[in-house]
Parts: structure tokens; sequence; C-alpha cells
């Protein structure tokens, strides 16, 4: 039950994760990788073990990349339990998870976090009904089962949107519209960090490759969007859309996928009593780490997207990065070799990451689109609480995240905040005047996931159990 | 309606959902094999039971919970479709045995 | 000048705010953040040690009008007890129990027999043999109820700083002095009510409080459709079992985690839950069936003999109201009412001997 016989433990088996895991491996230690899905890859790399021509097509080069970082984690032979659930992580390494219907506790001398990044929540009205999905959940549908919905409307902001609506012509499907809430302004924020994207011309050209072929099948890009909301009673039936003070507009479908950029997914960092920053730049919450990706525990590391959104490739170095690190902090290595073997990725860092100041500036979420306008929005959508529902915890005096979860029952729910906690971290920042770093977020504490009650009643206790907390 | 866009029309698995048989590819979830089959709600909320389907289909949104041989609160999206499987839509608060199966408000 | 907005200092300035004295009350966190708002909610008369039993009836007759009190339903929700036994020794003691309350003129609580129990509990096995009962023993919402009371004190007049930690305390020609992070407060009369701090207080206001810090966790499960109303412990097993309105259930009974009061933190074991989940299963066996969506820990001032301090300190000036070890949330209302008595000097009607400050120092106590 408590075995520490692990040298490290990854979490996450997408880029940051595999590349962490296979290189640790490889340079003897013992290694156990544990991922919640059934295959690796991560997100982005869904599915792409057993991917073949269609999903090269369609799914493009960036995509099919993947197979390699797949074969290299599976050639390291490293200890792999996939559906592996991790709910809890502690300071002093401590992790819970269920695995094959048991819930087990292990605590290894090093551990990484590689759990990436989730859909930044938008809040529009209607955005619970059935047919909304995320533009990942498209991405997923169309990697693991390659199904894409007919007809579908994208609406958003940001590169996925247009890579997703780009795949789907690609497979030959009809989309219905891309309606695009990039805000115009934007452009002007961008422009001092247009040498760093410049320096990425290669990914600069594919968006505008995407955009002109997406245009050249004649499918309409709607610009400008300030205002959304989804149409529909019990099912979508499409979207309204309207600029500022415009008209609006009506666009048809029954499938609307939204989008507004990706954020890390911190809710076991968080859980884990790790020290995180808000960034605010990127509107986000990041784990504070070192240049190795060591967190504020001691031996704990975040790599990937989880640490801050980076990309595949970024990701890749970061697991590579940390691994090195880790390996290093064990003795298993010399601190010269360490430096030596982390350089070459550190450049990769760099040059993925110079990109970064650009795409945030130019793709930065309309505020109206973080924080909603509209009192019947829903806010959290575990425990259907609208705006109106915030508010009114706030006007009687309740002016954090965790007052206002305890009275109202917010971020209570099985989501544990994912879908809420920025937005009504806002919400607060905006109604009382302060910057939202200042507010601060859920208080959030393990199961991070749901955990069957049978599971947890048959762990055994462990009497000598030590909380070394830093 | 979601379509096969590979257009490869292979039929796999077999399971029930709602007493109807659905059909789905080695690999599916539940969540795609449902989407596949045009269905899109999966269950209805507790407090003012609105319908909810399938939202990240990653596994952090717990809007696609079905009952899956009788076990409450199952991701959908997490879990593979198998032979034979029978699948209902969780109408509310989950039942926590047969005997509850059809009861109601909870 | 109340230092600590838990549910007893609320409660103590709603009842100040009442009878038309000036309170202000210097809370550290918010209002409701620690023990008082994550608490089970726990509405009970049942079990208590017999000092306490009269306070606990005093309270109960204000749980009972908690929407006149305060203009809040709070939550609260009357139903039953039940302390189920499941052993012919545990149902020995329940019967010796109730037969010492009968004999001191208190009949709340009564033996119920396993056909009674099952009527109650549908849901529970069949191996529970009877109960300890309370009719009319029930639940609230804790930091519903911890805020109500102070908005309810505020709009008679008591005024609430948060975010505002005592830091240094002195008193001088009969008024005492507290210099906090929101600048300088002064009173007459300083009321410790700091929970799981009140012990460094008591020591600053020259009294020996041996409050220790613990994290009693807490469990509460997905929403299940409602297949149980009573509230619900055991004998010879740590549990206590409630499902709210909305169908979720809170499972607690005291396992603990580990209370850094020096940062605000509490840290989950959740090897220590396995016994509380095993008899959960065990008196519920659907139980097994149920999610653990989510689990906490609050942080609660403990004494050695389990009982709380209510009473004058011994310099003038100071009332303690503290250490409820992880019992003390139905007992304030009344407890509220015996600290306005104290502060503003008349004699309260309800017996507070058992909890004066002084016992822990005292050698007859031995």
């Amino acid at each position: 039950m408590m075995a520490d016989a692990y040298d490290l433990v990854v979490i996450g088996a997408g880029p940051a994760g595999m590349a962490a895991a296979a290189t640790a491996c490889t340079a003897g230690a013992r290694v156990l990788v544990l991922d919640d899905q059934s295959t690796p890859g991560g997100q982005i790399y869904r599915a792409v073990e057993n991917a073949g021509n269609w999903e090269s097509n369609v799914l493009g080069p960036d995509y099919i990349a993947g197979k390699a970082n797949v074969r290299t984690f599976r050639d390291s032979r490293v200890e792999y339990r996939a559906g592996a659930v991790v709910w809890q992580v502690t300071g002093s390494r401590e992790i819970g998870y269920s695995y094959q219907g048991q819930a087990q506790i292990i605590r290894p001398r090093s551990l990484i976090l590689a759990t990436g990044a989730m859909e930044r929540p938008m809040p529009i009205p209607g955005w619970t009904l059935p047919g909304v999905m995320t533009a990942g959940a498209a991405q997923t549908l169309l990697k693991s089962s390659a199904l894409a919905a007919e007809g579908a409307l994208f609406a958003g902001s940001g590169p996925l949107l247009y890579l997703i609506a780009y795949q789907y012509l690609k497979a030959g499907l009809h989309v219905e519209a891309i309606v695009d809430t990039t805000p115009r302004h934007n452009r002007w924020r961008a422009l001092p960090h247009l040498p760093g994207a410049l320096l990425n011309w290669q990914m600069l050209n594919k968006g505008r490759k995407w955009i002109s072929e997406i245009r050249a099948l004649g499918t309409p890009i709607l610009k400008g969007a300030g205002e959304l909301r989804v149409l529909g009673d019990e099912v979508a039936e499409g979207l309204a859309w309207r600029r500022h003070s415009g008209a609006w507009q009506e666009v048809s479908s029954s499938h609307v996928f939204l989008h507004q950029g990706v954020v890390p997914n911190i809710n076991l960092s968080m859980a884990a009593g790790l020290q995180h920053d808000w960034d605010a730049i990127q509107i986000c919450w990041r784990p504070r780490c070192d240049d190795w990706g060591r967190g504020s525990c001691d031996k704990i590391f975040i790599a990937g997207d989880g640490a801050g959104v980076g990309g595949a490739a970024a990701a890749h170095a970061a697991g590579r990065i940390a691994a090195i690190g880790a390996l290093s902090d064990l003795g298993l290595i010399s601190q010269g070799d360490r430096d030596r073997e982390a350089r070459g990725w550190r450049a990769v860092m760099r040059r993925e990451m110079s990109f970064r100041p650009f795409l945030d500036a130019w793709f930065r979420p309309p505020d109206q689109l973080r924080v909603p306008d509209d009192e019947n929005t829903t806010v959290c959508r575990c425990e259907e609480l609208t705006l109106k529902d915030i508010r009114d915890a706030i006007a009687i005096g309740l002016n954090n995240p965790n007052s206002v979860k305890s009275f109202c029952r917010s971020g209570m729910g099985p989501c544990q905040g994912r879908f809420c906690g920025l937005t009504l971290q806002e919400i607060i920042a905006r109604d009382t005047g302060r910057a939202p770093g200042e507010v601060g977020y859920y208080r959030l504490r393990p199961p991070i996931k749901p955990v069957p009650l049978n599971e947890l009643a048959n762990i055994e206790f462990d009497p000598v159990q030590q909380n070394d907390r830093i | 309606m979601f379509k096969r866009a590979d257009g490869n029309a292979n039929v796999e698995i077999t399971f029930e959902f709602e007493g109807q048989t659905v059909t789905a590819r080695r690999g599916d979830s539940i969540a795609a094999a449902l989407l596949a089959a045009d269905e899109i709600v999966f269950r209805s909320t507790s407090e003012r039971r609105r319908p909810r389907g399938p939202f990240c289909m990653m596994g952090i949104c717990f809007d696609c919970l079905v009952i899956i041989n009788g076990e409450p609160n199952q991701q959908a999206c997490q879990a593979r479709a198998v032979n034979g499987m029978s699948v209902r839509r969780q109408i509310g608060a989950a039942t926590l045995s047969a005997d509850e199966e059809g009861a109601n408000d909870g | 000048m109340i230092v600590g907005g838990g549910i007893h200092g609320c409660s103590a300035a709603l009842h100040l705010a009442m009878r038309g004295h000036s309170v202000i009350v210097l809370e550290k966190d918010y209002v409701a953040r620690h023990a008082s708002g994550v608490n089970a909610g726990g509405v009970r008369r049942l079990g208590r040690d017999l000092a306490e039993v009269p306070i606990a009836q005093a309270a109960w007759q204000y749980w009972r009008e908690i929407r006149a009190l305060v203009d809040d339903d709070c939550g609260y929700r009357p139903s039953r007890y039940l302390k189920v036994a499941r052993t012919e020794s545990d149902l020995a003691n329940i019967r010796r129990r109730v037969q010492e309350l009968r004999a001191l003129g208190f009949e709340h609580e009564e033996v119920v027999d396993r056909e009674t129990v099952r009527e109650f509990l549908p849901a529970a096995g069949d191996h529970c043999l009877g109960a300890l009962h309370v009719d009319g023993d029930g639940s609230a919402l804790p930091f519903r109820t911890t805020r109500a009371f102070m908005l309810r004190a505020q709009q008679l007049g008591a005024r609430f700083f948060e975010n505002t930690r005592v830091n240094e305390i002195a008193r001088t020609d009969g008024i005492w002095k507290a210099t906090t992070s929101s600048g300088v407060f002064e009173a007459p009369v300083i009321v410790n009510a700091a929970g799981a701090w009140s012990g460094d207080l008591a020591a600053r206001l020259g009294d020996d409080v041996p409050v220790i810090a613990h994290a009693p966790m807490l469990m509460i499960t997905a929403r299940m459709p409602a297949f149980v109303t009573p509230v619900v412990g055991v004998f010879n097993g740590t549990l206590s079992f409630k499902q709210f309105d909305n169908g979720t259930v809170l499972i607690g009974g005291g396992a603990r985690g580990t209370a850094y009061p020096e940062t605000d933190e509490t840290e989950l074991n959740f090897g220590g839950m396995g016994a509380v989940l095993r008899t959960a299963k065990d008196v519920f066996p659907i139980m097994a069936k149920a999610n653990i969506v989510r689990t906490w820990a609050g942080i609660e001032g403990y004494l050695p003999d389990n009982l709380p301090v209510i009473g004058p300190g011994t310099m003038d000036g100071v009332v303690h109201v503290c250490g409820f070890s992880a019992h003390g949330f139905q007992l304030a209302p009344a407890v509220g009412g015996i600290v306005a008595d104290l502060v503003t000097g008349s004699r309260p009607d309800l017996r507070i001997e058992p909890f004066r400050v002084d016992r822990f120092n005292s050698v007859r106590e031995q």
C-alpha cells in the first residue's frame, strides 16, 4: 500500500508526460506513469498510436508527428498504468489514485505533474444546452472515433477554432459558419510582439493557410462578434451573435462548438498545496516553478501546458527538462550532465515560447465573454447557478470565491470549479473593484475527481503515516 | 447529426441505450457512440431538471453522466463501449440500487 | 469587543445587540471561515454531556424559532437523531444512559427497538438492534447559519471587522485596547470566542485555556435520491451521517486530518477515512455505490475534558467562550445569551459552573 519504491511518478501521458517518463526511464530511474486515458497521447495526440492515412490527411502532419513521441514512450518500456485516475497529490508526494477498481496510495521519491490544459470557460446564455460542446470535444470525437457533426458552428477565438474547422473541411463536412469573437483592437496589443511571432513564421503561415482554405471553400467567417447566445430551449438550435450594439444575427445549427483558448488545468497542483501565481496576460493561474519545473514543494515538478500553455513542442521540451532536473535532484545524474543535456531542450522551449506573447495578445478573449452581462447566464454548470445567484451572494457581503462557494454551492459540484472558477473570480473582481489576482481562487481539496466510496473504504489506514509538510 | 467522416461503417460493438440497440466501433466511448446515434441528451439535472449532454469530452465537465449496467454517475466520455452494456439516462440525482430504478424523485 | 467571528462570536454579538449594547466583532479571516462554516451542522441534543443538556434544551427552543431570531431559516431541518446500536452491549449502554437522564428529569432521549429503527431508517442494515433516539434533532447549514447571525446582529447595530487580526492587547484603566491589522479598538469587556486560536488569546488575557487544534474530516457524496431523513450516528464506531435536501450525503465522525492553525491550513488523511466509510457502508449497505465528491477538514479547538469554557476570566472584563470540541454548533443560540449575561454583569439562568475557566489548574479537579 504505502510503497516508496519509485524514483519518479509521472502523472499524465501527453507530450510532456511521455517525454519525461521516457527520459527518466531510459536513464535508469524506476518510473511509473499514471494516466486516466486508455492510450497515451494526452489531448493533442489522442488516439495517434493507431492513426492511419485518413487521419494523416484530415488531421495533418502536426498530429501525426505525435506517433514518434508515443513510439519513444512505448520503447522506453516504462511502467505505465492506463486508466489510472489520480484523485490526490499531497505536498509530500503522496499520490492517491484509483486503478482497476481499487484505491491506492503511493509515495515516490519525486513526482512530475503533466496534467495539461483545459478549455477556458465561455459562459454565454445557453452554453449548457445539449448540442453545445467545446472545440476540444470536436477534436476528440474526430481523433478517437472519426466522428464529425454536419453543418456545425464554431464560435470563439483562437488557433484551435480555425484548426478544427479546417480539419472538418478536409474531412469533407459542411461547416455552417465560424463566428469569430477576436476583438479587433487586440491587434494593436499584439503588434509589439510581432518579432517573436515572425521567428515562428511557419506557424503564422499555417494559420493563414487554414483561413484561406476555409474561405476558398465558402465557409462564412463572421468576424467581430461581441456577444453570443445559443438558441434553443431544450437543445441547441443555433447561435445568435452581434457586433457591439449592432443587430442580432442568427445562424442555425444543432451543433455549436465553443472555444476561447486553453488554460492550465490546475486542480491537482492546487489541491496538492503548490503555490500558484495569477498570470494577468494569460488570464489564468499557473503553478510557480523554476526553470527546471520545480514547484514549491520538494521534488514535485510541473511540466507542459499544466505549468503554462505553450503547445506540444514546448510541452515535450519541458517534460525532458523536468525529468533531467528530477534525475539530478535524485542524484542519478550529475549537475554537469544535467545542465548539458538540458541545454538543447531549453533552446527548443525558448523558440516555442517566443510565439506565445503574440498569440496571447492577439487572441485575448474579450471581457464580456469571460464575465457574462446577462444575469440569467449559467455560471456554475454543476450546481446550476446563474450570474444573478452569484451576485446575490456578493450583495450580502461575501467577497471571495470561498465564502461565495460556502454560501451558494458554486464550485461544489463534481467538476470542482474547472468550468466556473475563473468566471467566478472575475465576477467578484469586477463587482468588488479588485484585481483578479487579489481575489484568489477556490480552495481545492482532494479528491480532485469523484472516487467511489467503496474504494476509499478499502484503503488501509496507515497508523504511522507521517506528514513531512514543508 | 454526427457522421463517421472516414466513411468506415464498421459495426463492431452493440449495446443498449434506453432499451434501443446502439452500434459502436472499437475504441468508441459510450458518448461517441451515442452521438453517432444522434442522441445528445444524456441526463437531466437535479435542481431544475434541465437536459444535459456531453460538453468537454475529456472527463472534466461531468455533464455526460449516464447509468451503465445499473451504476450511476458514469462519465459516458470515459467509459468504453462494450458489447452488451445497458446504458440509461440519469434523470435528476443518481439511483442507488436496482430496486430504485424508475423511482424518482430525488 | 468580541474576538472571533465564528458562530459563538456572532451569537454573542446578536444577543448583545438585541439588548441594545454596542458590540464589535474582530475576525482574522472572514466570518465562518473556520470550524463554524465547515462543520457537519448537527443540531443535536442527543448524547450530550450532562452538564450541557440544559443548555442544549434551551438552544433547541431557539432553533425551533430560528427564523424569528435571525430572519433566515438557516437550512434548519428538524427530524430525529438516531444513534444506532449494533451489539447487545451497546443496547445495554443506551438503556443505562436513558435511565440516568430520566432520573435527572430529562426526557428528550429514548430507546427505540429494532423495528422502530427499521421504520425510521428503511435503508439501514438488519443488524441494527436498536437506537438512542431524539425526536426533533436534525441539522442546519453551518456557513449560512453563522452568516445569518452576523447579518441580523449587523442590522441591530453590531459592527464586524473581517481580515482583522489582533496583534496586541492590553488593559489600562479598565479598558481593553486591541491593536489590530485594521487599527485600534477599545472596549471595557473582551470576549474570547477565538475557536482554535482561543488558547493563545486566553494566555494574553491571563488565563490558561489549554485548547488544542484538530482537523476533523468530513466527506460529501454526489447527489442521491432521498433515502434517509434522520441524522445517524453509531455506538462503537465513528460515524455521523446525514442527507441534505439536495440529496448529497455528508459523512463524518471524527477521523482527523492534521491542523496547522498558524497557517489556517489542514491536511487530509485518506487512510484515516477508511474506518468511517466502512462503518457508513455497514449501517447503510447501499452507500457502497456512492461517490465521494469532496472532502475537507476545518480547524476546531478541543479541550482535554471535551467540554467548553464558558465563563468570566480571572481578570476583570474578560469572558471566555471557546473550546467546544466539535459539538458547539447546536448550543450557540443559547450560549450567546449566556455570554451577553456575563458581559453585562447579570447572572446567567443556566448553570455554567462545569465550564469555568480555572478548572484546568484547579487541584481539586484532579
